[in-house]
């Protein structure tokens, strides 16, 4: 395995902070797809380890792209990648941010929104199949994903709490 | 955002204000964007908020971070964003990391292992939930169904990639809901003749 050079991470997040559209969540495909099945940079378990992880944590759902660096370059491959992957969209919302209340009742803007929703929800979905896919080694894993799915789908409780009772099912043995 | 729109932070209160938002969230900071923002801090009203979430949405990128450089830029500057960015990042990157030292030091232990595929696969469950409640809260025309489903194909089963997926949809995508929403401003239009 050879490992990419900083410089080549944060040009290669930066490109992912513009594709990234509705959200970090929406680019997982797209990473998996080049960190592990492209480049091999990982396995789908550490991929999927680590997503675990930035689930468990507070903040936002990008520190899942910090993870992916760390494991790739330690600590400066953290920061190399999430300063690549928050910076090009900041710039562009520091940006448009001036000028977005002027566009209020525009056309374009709201068929920009419209349409984008779309593809947003399409690449969600595909990540959450992506994911579920990769997690469910076992059967017992794949009825969690499911169970998971639908208590957050139906229930507004804090999330943390169907990950509470899947590390507790986990830690006892019962999922594998 | 001047005074009559709501309290301006200065900038500490910026910095501290989404440093606590970043640590607040678990699966997603935005309900607890909005009670900060909105409720205990009035920086915005609730329409300022919607709008500014529609702009943290629509571009790329983390939209939680859109938002923080949005407001940070409006209450001060580019040093706003900078600090309300640097405040929103801050702490979860260090609890993060720590977690994943930990972690890298403790894989061996088959029930931590066992512990984090149940995380992982609850966490899987998550993101079906997520897509599925934004599917539920869209406009549900056929264009933006076959969008969905086009773009779903593309990343999950044929593993294209995202690059090229959004050259070719994005544009074909906007059209669509550039010519739905002109459909019902006409239907609207001819409803209200009387």
């Amino acid at each position: 395995m050879t490992t990419p050079s900083l410089t080549a991470l944060f040009l290669r997040f930066g490109l992912f902070s513009l594709m990234a559209v509705g959200g970090a969540t929406a680019l997982i495909p797209e990473m998996h797809r080049q960190v592990v099945d492209l480049h091999g940079w990982m396995t789908t378990a550490d991929f999927t380890a680590l997503f675990a992880i930035a689930q468990a944590a507070p903040g936002p759902n990008v520190i899942f792209v910090s993870l992916i660096g760390w494991k790739l370059a330690g600590i400066p491959g953290a920061l190399v990648c999430t300063l690549g992957m928050c910076l090009p969209a900041a710039l562009l919302a520091f940006a448009v941010g001036r000028i977005w209340d002027r566009f209020q009742h525009s056309p374009w803007r709201r068929a920009i929104e419209r349409g984008l929703a779309p593809l947003t929800i399409g690449l969600v979905l595909g990540s959450g199949c992506l994911l579920a896919r990769a997690t469910s080694t076992y059967w017992q894993l794949g009825l969690v994903a499911a169970a998971s799915a639908a208590l957050s789908y139906c229930s507004s409780r804090n999330p943390l709490w169907w990950l509470a009772g899947a590390a507790l099912l986990g830690g006892f043995g019962l999922l594998a | 955002m001047g005074p009559q729109d709501g309290v301006r932070p200065t900038r500490s209160e910026l910095f501290l204000g989404f440093f606590k938002i970043g640590l607040s969230g678990f699966g997603g900071v935005l309900p607890h964007a909005r009670r900060l923002l909105v409720d205990d801090r009035r920086w915005l009203t609730d329409r300022q908020f919607t709008e500014l979430l529609g702009l943290g949405q629509t571009l790329p990128g983390p939209n939680v971070l859109n938002m923080a450089v949005v407001i940070g830029a409006r209450c001060h500057g580019w040093r706003g964003s900078v600090l309300a960015g640097l405040g929103l990042m801050a702490a979860p990157l260090v609890i993060v990391l720590t977690l994943a030292s930990l972690y890298g030091r403790f894989a061996h232990s088959a029930r931590l292992t066992q512990a984090l595929a149940g995380v992982a696969a609850a966490a899987a469950g998550l993101v079906l939930a997520t897509g599925g409640r934004l599917a539920t809260k869209m406009e549900r025309d056929a264009g933006s169904l076959l969008m969905v489903l086009a773009a779903f194909l593309a990343v999950f089963w044929l593993r294209l990639p995202l690059l090229g997926m959004l050259v070719v949809l994005a544009p074909v995508s906007i059209g669509l809901g550039w010519h739905s929403l002109r459909r019902e401003l006409q239907a609207k239009q001819s409803g209200a003749r009387p």
